[in-house]
């Protein structure tokens, strides 16, 4: 990973309280597993900045290294790595997804 | 590219001595599957370090060769 691409995406992550790596954009998401958690979020009514990996290849990589895992997307809330398609889904249904924005201070439904 | 359930299964299972796997073909494709991982070893860990091991046990095949694998990870009661 390039450190241009570490940067910007410490930048991102730092500067949102909640932020998504997914392919597309959260009103025309480019993947099911992307659409799942975009629609999460949608769903909590929280107030999310997202970033498109098919539009930039350094990052789609980087966002791989820089969390040490394989796939997109990924969620940060406050700058930690919370999960996949798969955790995110998990932790909604159980509560915990809830629990962890209360406990970060972050505003949602 | 596809991957068979069963090399999925088997490369889990070398990492993981123990583990006990189920795999699910989800679209009938070889390359959409859920699987089910029940270890010894995730005591203790966090789901993402859970998914974490999973995806190490597949060497870099998670993102490429396998496109899809919806995981779900426990310890045994």
């Amino acid at each position: 990973m390039t450190d241009t691409a570490h940067d910007r995406i410490s930048t991102m992550i730092n500067d949102n309280d909640v932020f998504l790596f997914m392919k597309g954009d959260p009103t025309f998401p480019q993947c099911g597993f992307s659409s799942v958690v975009a629609q999460v979020m949608q769903h909590l009514g929280l107030k999310f900045d997202s970033f498109n990996v098919l539009s930039d290849e350094d990052v789609r990589e980087g966002v791989k290294a820089f969390s040490d895992w394989p796939t997109i997307p990924q969620l940060y809330v406050k700058g930690e790595f919370v999960g996949g398609c798969d955790i995110v889904k998990e932790m909604f249904q159980s509560g915990e997804l809830q629990q962890l924005l209360d406990d970060k201070g972050i505003a949602h439904n | 590219m596809a991957m068979h359930a069963d090399n999925i299964i088997e490369m889990i299972k070398q990492a993981m001595p123990g583990a006990e796997v189920s795999i699910e073909d989800l679209a009938g494709d070889g390359d959409h599957y859920a699987a089910k991982v029940i270890y010894d070893g995730f005591k203790g860990k966090s789901r993402v370090q859970q998914h974490q091991m999973v995806y190490k046990a597949l060497k870099g095949k998670m993102g490429g060769e396998l496109h899809a694998l919806a995981l779900q990870t426990s310890a045994p009661e």
